[in-house]
């Protein structure tokens, strides 16, 4: 299920959102609607081709994980974003699954629960300038990251 | 949806058109190993042309596909990858592709040939 809103905030300062995409993943397809949805919002942005690709892609990574590693899956929510020249996307992926006991081990390449190549996270963390996780056992997950590009 | 699988003299080639979902990475596994074996082919090449985007799922169902491949006794050679999709991979920073590959359909076939040919002279 996918929600478009569009928020006009005329009498806001410059480095407030103004559009973002909410895809909730609960389904295998949802994951593919969930890229595509970030490939659109990246090339409204003005995004260079490889940055819409390397957010596209980082944006299946989490959707992944929601299918993969949750069992009600979760929400992505994309965001065009603006700050002082720069224009960027932020992605949030959030669940109330069964968290990541351990983040940092979770973090690392070639770690997997189960049978994965293990490269999706720490692959986002490298596609993405800014990347932040918290996980709660029991709580669930939720991911930001974000995607900075000067104005063109 | 089912991946064609085309056989052209020694070698079966066949081209991902649409997101693949689990059940299609397995299906394209199961299809791919039974035309090794029904048909003797040598070598297999996948077309990844229509791929923009190669998370770690593809890559991982990719290298499956090409190690069952393998030991079916077929040479494994991917194509056609998008310039942004290497350069994904390369950031990602893990050699998530495991398998030859080789810029389009043409270097692909002359790849898959020599890869069979080295591997006839190899003794054993
Ligand atoms: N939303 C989530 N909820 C619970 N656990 C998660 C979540 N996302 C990731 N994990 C845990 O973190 C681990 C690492 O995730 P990562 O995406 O890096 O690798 P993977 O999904 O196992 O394999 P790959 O992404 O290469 O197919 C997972 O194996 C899983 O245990
Ligand atoms: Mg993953």
């Amino acid at each position: 299920m996918i929600k478009h809103e569009q928020a006009r905030h005329d009498n806001q300062p410059a480095c407030l959102i103004r559009q973002f995409v909410v895809v909730r993943v609960t389904e295998e397809i949802h994951i593919a609607q969930a890229q595509r949805q970030a490939k659109a919002l990246a090339r409204a942005a003005g995004f260079r081709q490889v940055a819409v690709y390397q957010v596209a892609t980082s944006v299946s990574e989490l959707a992944n994980n929601l299918f993969f590693h949750t069992t009600e899956g979760g929400r992505i929510t994309i965001t065009a974003i603006r700050q002082e020249g720069m224009i960027g996307l932020e992605v949030i992926a959030e669940d109330r699954g069964p968290g990541i006991p351990d983040v940092k081990l979770a973090m690392q390449d070639g770690f997997s629960a189960n049978g994965g190549l293990g490269g999706g996270l720490p692959g986002v963390k490298r596609l993405m300038d800014e990347f932040e996780i918290n996980s709660e056992v029991g709580l669930g997950t939720r991911i930001m990251v974000r995607r900075w590009q000067a104005c063109r | 949806m089912k991946i064609p699988i085309l056989q052209l003299k020694n070698l079966l080639l066949t081209s991902i058109q649409v997101e693949l979902t689990d059940r299609d990475a397995i299906d394209f596994q199961y299809d791919v190993v039974h035309k090794v074996a029904e048909t003797g082919a040598e070598g297999l090449v996948i077309d990844i042309t229509a791929m923009d985007v190669v998370d770690s799922f593809i890559a991982r169902a990719l290298n499956e596909t090409a190690r069952m491949a393998r030991l079916v006794g077929a040479e494994v050679v991917i194509c056609g990858m998008q310039p942004t999709v290497a350069l994904t991979l390369v950031e990602m920073g893990r050699e998530l592709i495991d398998v030859e590959s080789a810029l389009n359909l043409d270097h692909g076939f002359e790849k898959a040939q020599r890869l069979i040919s080295a591997k006839k002279r190899m003794p054993g």
